[in-house]
């Protein structure tokens, strides 16, 4: 084993020794000194996770926040040096940590916290031009045969708790005592201007969101969202992503798939 | 082998755009509006490049409005020059495609590792100072300057620990990795206070034994202390305070020898209102604002100061 890897493994496990080969000027105990190191890292590790997951710190109280995140970054150190999307997966994590189970919503509103990251440095891609839109509107049944490119800061964070509701609480714009946390909610999570914005949405939406972001054409999108909410009603979904901004563009080829193969 | 950065005015667009040899303040989300809107006369920002490498949104947004109207440092902390293993080629594809972007009049990195295979430590790690690890930090400051086709200076270590694998000391290290790699340094002032502290050296001293020619920039800081095992004190580069008065003290002395150099003052945590950081900026500004009015370099000090270079390394070549 090379230095640097007694180095690391020793930063990430408190279990194990001070690695070898250190010296101080004054022959102190190079151990005190390796644990700045080594608190310098979980710190750093702990406090981008509070950064992100603000709400699932205030729904654990900091204390417990801090222990868990100590134990989700010694398991899990970075895998890139870009850590505005570190602990992406900790909802995961918080879905199978024990101590977390009696709050049960807990990893999905770490996911709509994620998904708000996500958001904010998406790319800049700008609105569909009005006039672009108009000409296709004078076609209704090419329009139906179009695909709908989304703004790539959309994305729908389903739950089966009040994920929307638990989120607003936190941010001072609903009363926490009026949530009922057992109702299903879906979010839609996008970037308007340089804000990012949180909107609950039904489930016809959240499908034909999802179905337009999978590359289906505005028919079979539709098609999907109605077989999923009877009430699904196309018109006043194109007229929320239009208000909002959120139709890049208009293709008749599947932009989303035909990069990635 | 002759190396093509070696000389300062051979450095790919580096004769042509530098930094001003002024005071400048790291760049933070928390003051982009009012730096907008007040415009205050500072010398430049500086970013962190792992900061920017994401596709879009308010970051980019504020730093293309803010590089309109201001130089720019781009200042990385995940590159790893330090590390055993290869640099990373899709990270080095990322600062050129970053660097392409922004036009930074400069861009530095550290004298540290940072990455253990595929584990990112979001840490700046010290290493031994010895041939072996002059040898990897010089090739990877090769790699470094090939792939991005301009000059990069080098920031020395805030250090906790020493090793007993090292067989060189810092300035000495330093001199020659600036010597063979043709990069420039980023004088970190605090950092030289801090690990002289922490290493019972002598702070001065170390100034002088650094490669003090080649310093493209320095930096600044505040740190916090603790104790040693021993009841010594330990000093953290926490970048969380004001500047204390024996590193301004040391960067008086610094500019003494180096002339004026463009000075960051760095601030990552406990993030004060912007005019606290602005006047603590003047206070580095009216330094430098003196020494320009007095001299653009002092040449015969400079001379003094590659004696004591050379002198460095003959020291070290009889030694070794």
């Amino acid at each position: 084993m090379n230095s640097q890897t007694a180095f690391a493994n020793a930063l990430l496990d408190p279990e194990l020794p001070c690695p070898g080969g250190l010296t101080t000027w004054n022959g102190s105990d190079p151990a005190t000194r390796f644990a700045v190191y080594r608190n310098n890292v979980m710190v750093s590790l702990i406090d981008a996770l509070a950064d992100t997951y603000p709400v699932v710190q205030e729904l654990v109280g900091e204390e417990f926040f801090r222990a868990m995140a100590r134990v989700f970054a010694q398991a899990n150190p970075p895998r890139s040096r870009v850590m505005a999307y570190y602990g992406h997966d900790f909802a995961d994590f918080l879905a199978a940590f024990p101590p977390a189970t009696s709050v049960p919503y807990l990893a999905d509103v770490a996911r709509l916290e994620m998904a708000r990251v996500r958001a904010y440095h998406a790319a800049d891609v700008p609105p569909i031009q009005p006039e672009t839109l108009q000409v296709a509107l004078t076609k209704p049944e090419q329009l139906m045969s179009l695909r709908l490119v989304l703004h790539p800061s959309v994305q729908v964070i389903a739950s089966p708790f009040a994920i929307f509701s638990l989120w607003a609480a936190h941010q001072g714009v609903l009363c926490i005592s009026s949530v009922d946390p057992e109702q299903a909610q879906t979010a839609l999570v996008f970037r308007d201007a340089l804000d990012v914005d949180t909107l609950e949405i039904t489930v016809g939406i959240s499908k034909f969101v999802r179905a337009l972001q999978s590359g289906l054409t505005l028919f079979d999108a539709a098609g999907a969202a109605s077989s999923a909410d009877p009430e699904f009603d196309l018109s006043h979904a194109l007229a929320m992503l239009l208000r909002l901004q959120l139709i890049s563009h208009l293709t008749t080829t599947d932009e989303y798939h035909e990069h990635t193969h | 082998m002759p190396n093509r950065f070696n000389s300062p005015t051979q450095a790919l667009g580096a004769a042509a755009d530098t930094l001003p040899t002024r005071a400048g303040v790291g760049l933070k989300p928390e003051h982009y509006q009012e730096i907008l809107a007040t415009q205050p006369n500072i010398g430049f920002f500086e970013v962190h490049a792992e900061n920017y490498m994401v596709p879009g949104g308010p970051f980019h947004h504020y730093l293309t409005r803010i590089r309109e109207r201001y130089a720019l440092s781009i200042h990385g902390v995940g590159l790893s020059i330090g590390a055993d293993a290869s640099l990373d080629i899709e990270h080095l594809n990322a600062l050129a495609a970053l660097l392409a972007r922004y036009q930074p009049q400069s861009f530095s990195e550290h004298l540290a590792w940072s990455t253990h295979g595929p584990a990112f430590l979001n840490d700046l790690l010290p290493l031994p100072y010895n041939t072996a690890t002059l040898q990897r930090v010089c090739d990877h400051i090769d790699q470094v300057q090939s792939h991005l086709g301009r000059r990069m200076l080098l920031e020395n270590p805030a250090t906790y620990v020493e090793f007993a694998a090292s067989t060189w000391d810092e300035g000495a290290f330093l001199t020659e990795v600036v010597r063979r790699a043709g990069c420039g340094l980023l004088l970190d002032v605090n950092n030289v206070h801090v690990s002289s502290v922490n290493h019972g050296r002598d702070a001065h001293a170390t100034i002088r034994s650094m490669p003090l020619a080649q310093v493209g920039e320095i930096h600044l800081a505040g740190f916090a202390q603790q104790l040693d095992a021993n009841g010594d004190l330990l000093l953290i580069d926490s970048h969380g305070a004001p500047v204390a008065q024996a590193v301004w003290d040391l960067y008086a002395f610094t500019l003494g020898l180096t002339g004026p150099v463009a000075t960051l003052l760095e601030r990552d945590n406990d993030i004060p209102a912007w005019p606290v950081l602005l006047a603590e900026a003047n206070v580095a500004d009216r330094q430098l604002w003196e020494l320009r009015q007095r001299d653009e370099r002092p040449a015969k000090v400079l001379d003094a100061s590659q004696q004591i270079q050379n002198v460095s390394t003959v020291t070290h070549e009889v030694a070794a």
